[in-house]
């Protein structure tokens, strides 16, 4: 891995997780929403660097594309301004949550410390990006893939149901 | 660079983990959901390097899922939101309307 690789590989890490910081910590929606759009460029960046180039390209139209634009959707529907939430949590369930996450972030670490050296032996990455991942999707994974499809079909359905108003009233069903 | 990209991807969803926690705001907490299911596709791509392509596969799974749940969760917020005018987690406490 040459020098180029490198830093751009730490670039986009960095950018990633200061992001995801700016995303935890900012008030207002809209804030927070933009940053995790900013977290999944660099996640795709990522992705591309490490060989999964249609999972990049996928990250940016899938995640940043679509379901981000539902989410900045919805709190423009809900027009919630920065004071509609009380952000207020005793200073020691704060502490006792970075405690928790800083527990987990410890262990993976240790897990992935202790991880065997084997992982210099890299795969050569397919220069067809799309035909392995297919491949693969549509013969050993055929069943999961149908599965997911009805999984789709029904999170439609749920969606509808769920934000429809009632008719009879024309308000919200309570 | 595998072992980079795991570390980055430990640090991704114990911020993720740390953002459900504090959070009240029920879209916020929604985005840390989407960070942490971000963080395990991050590994699950890392390690797709050593293991084949078949992790590959998983994030496409994982995508789908994350779409799913986005649609329905938000449909949920928008259908409690009517009920209470409000997204705020520490307020909503009876789930029948």
């Amino acid at each position: 891995m040459g020098t180029f690789y490198t830093v751009h590989f730490w670039l986009f890490s960095a950018l990633a997780i200061g992001a995801a910081l700016a995303m935890v910590t900012r008030k207002s929606p809209v804030a927070s929403a933009l940053w995790l759009v900013n977290v999944m460029f660099a996640l795709a960046a990522l992705y591309v660097m490490l060989g999964a180039n249609f999972l990049g390209a996928a990250q940016v139209l899938v995640y940043a594309g679509a379901i981000m634009v539902v989410f900045v959707f919805v709190v423009m529907l809900l027009n919630l301004g920065e004071n509609d939430v009380k952000e207020r949590r005793s200073m020691g369930a704060a502490l006792a949550a970075a405690a928790v996450g800083g527990a987990l972030a410890a262990e993976l670490f240790i897990v992935i410390r202790s991880a065997p050296q084997e992982m210099s032996t890299l795969l050569p990455v397919d220069s067809d990006a799309l035909a392995p991942l297919a491949n693969s999707l549509f013969t050993d994974n055929l069943i999961a893939f149908e599965v997911t499809s009805v999984l789709l079909l029904v999170a439609l359905i749920g969606a509808v149901v769920l934000a429809k108003r009632s008719k009879a009233t024309g308000e919200a069903r309570t | 660079m595998i072992r980079e990209a795991l570390l980055v991807s430990a640090v991704l969803f114990s911020i993720g983990v740390i953002g459900v926690l504090t959070r009240r705001n029920a879209l916020i907490l929604f985005m840390c959901v989407e960070l942490m299911l971000n963080a395990v596709n991050l590994s699950f791509i890392a390690l797709s390097r050593l293991h084949g392509v078949s992790g590959q596969v998983f994030v496409l799974f994982v995508m789908t899922v994350a779409a799913a749940e986005a649609a329905v969760g938000l449909a949920i917020v928008i259908s409690v939101f009517r009920h209470y005018r409000t997204v705020d987690l520490g307020r909503i406490r009876l789930l029948r309307g």
